[in-house]
């Protein structure tokens, strides 16, 4: 099989990889980049542990091609905290005990970014249906949903 | 399996075309991929279009709007004019799964997957929406209510593929509304329902009305909504609607829903979605 060359940018780092024409952006991340952060809980699209953004927009990386990724940004959770400085967001999801297994933590984390980054201020409805595509089967979404009106408030004031 | 990512609509139908094996155009994968890992489709070739830098655009044209076939449903929700011009059609794009989905996912995906339960289906066909084809005998202009025949089967030829879907200029006092029922509140199919798009006249009476319906057949159902012309949609024009919006459905029955119940509820969403392209319509009655 022709292995497809791509380059591309992984959390503002130039990356280049071989992969398969069928293979997922999350195999590679996973697998070739060890970037392990986002996981594979259904493959389809469905519960988003494996969101990322690509050019700045979320996606679910387990329907997109890692052929797709060539000459575009992707961004994952492990971009998302400063070095040893977490995240707002992170320390939010902390605080508010936000977690249990933390399979659906790091989806949950990319896409609660996206959505402060696009809204600031959202109101607690519209946090709702932006996160309705990140499962969580452990936590429940109250505490996911207190942890990311939270640290809004907190980065609204910073 | 090969992946291509062509810069130009000829490259793209000579691809197409030139492929003897199972080729399918790569939109925002949210169909294909998915049945690709289900083993329901196994392509020998998947021709990405979102390196066609025109297929990227939403243009204003004739009064109306050209939305490129790669336009995802997050990008055409950002744009100000079509969701001001068809406001049904652009929530019924919305409607489609959760954000990850409408960061990829586009209407001529949403068409060409040709399921029964596409949302976006009945609210363009409503709006009389023209699907541009390209194709290795040129390009062509079709009805988008003309694109899918069956279930997971459309109207399109070997080597044919849409660039881009036109939506028209409506008149003053018109307006469009897609309403579907699901189980849940988010992130579900549709298990029934129905795109109203409406003009009305200076003293408020409705002059042109058109009503399809979804998932309640093998493909999107027209409706005969003569029933609301010359009335400022009353009771009894609407439970006309109703009525025929139940007479036209032949659903199916499975665990989501039941024959009776969809055929009952498709009627209900109707009226509903009349109301509120009433109101958008900015008409009152
Ligand atoms: C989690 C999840 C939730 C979903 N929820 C909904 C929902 O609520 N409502 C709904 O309607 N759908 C839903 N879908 C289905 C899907 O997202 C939509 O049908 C979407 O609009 C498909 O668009 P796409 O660009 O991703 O299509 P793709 O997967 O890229 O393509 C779909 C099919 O159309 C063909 N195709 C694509 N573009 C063209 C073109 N320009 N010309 C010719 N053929 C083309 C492809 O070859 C393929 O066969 C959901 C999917 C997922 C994964
Ligand atoms: S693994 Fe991608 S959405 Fe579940
Ligand atoms: S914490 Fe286990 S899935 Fe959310």
């Amino acid at each position: 099989m022709n292995k497809i060359h791509v380059t591309t940018t992984v959390n503002g780092d130039p990356v280049e990889y071989l992969c398969e024409p069928q293979e997922t952006l999350l195999d590679v991340l996973r697998n070739q980049l060890r970037l392990t952060g986002a996981k594979e809980g259904c493959g389809t699209g469905d519960c988003g542990a494996c969101s990322v953004t690509l050019n700045g927009r979320l996606v679910c990386s387990c329907l997109v091609l890692a052929a797709e990724a060539g000459g575009q940004e992707v961004a994952t959770v492990e971009g998302i905290a400063d070095g040893d400085n977490l995240h707002i967001l992170q320390k939010k999801i902390l605080e508010h005990a936000a977690l249990q297994c933390g399979v659906c933590t790091p989806g949950i984390l990319v896409a609660a970014k996206a959505l402060l980054e696009k809204h600031p201020d959202p109101t607690e409805v519209e946090a709702r249906y932006w996160l309705a595509g990140n499962l969580c089967r452990c936590t429940g979404y109250d505490k996911i949903i207190t942890a990311v009106m939270d640290a809004a408030a907190e980065m609204r004031g910073a | 399996m090969q992946y291509a990512a062509p810069k130009s609509v000829q490259d793209a139908v000579e691809l197409l075309a030139g492929e003897a094996g199972v080729a399918h155009v790569l939109a925002g994968g949210t169909d294909v991929l998915v049945q690709m890992k289900m083993g329901m489709v196994e392509p020998d070739l998947l021709v990405d279009i979102k390196h066609i830098t025109r297929l990227k655009d939403i243009t204003a044209e004739a009064g109306g709007f050209r939305i490129g076939a790669a336009v995802s449903g997050a990008e055409l929700g950002e744009h100000a004019g079509v969701g001001t011009l068809w406001p049904g059609v652009v929530e019924a794009v919305e409607l489609i799964g959760s954000t990850q989905v409408q960061g990829r996912a586009t209407m001529a995906g949403n068409l060409c997957n040709a399921s029964p339960a596409g949302d976006s289906v009945p609210a363009m066909a409503a709006a009389g929406a023209v699907a541009r084809i390209a194709g290795p005998d040129g390009t062509r202009d079709c009805l988008v209510a003309d694109i899918p025949t069956a279930p997971g089967r459309t109207s399109l030829g070997n080597g044919e593929f849409i660039t881009s879907i036109f939506l028209p200029a409506r008149p003053e006092n018109a307006s469009d509304a897609y309403l579907r029922f699901i189980p849940r509140t988010e992130m579900d199919i549709a298990v029934a329902s129905a795109a109203v798009s409406l003009e009305f006249d200076t003293e408020g009476k409705c002059s042109a009305a058109t009503v399809i319906l979804g998932a309640v057949g093998p493909t999107i159902l027209n409706v005969n909504a003569d029933c609301l012309l010359g009335t400022t949609l009353d009771d009894a024009a609407l439970e006309a609607l109703a009525a025929a919006c139940s007479a036209t459905a032949i659903p199916i029955d499975d665990k989501r829903g039941t024959a009776e119940f969809r055929k009952d509820v498709v009627g209900v969403l109707a009226k509903r979605a009349a109301k509120i392209a009433q109101t958008r319509a900015g008409v009152t009655s």
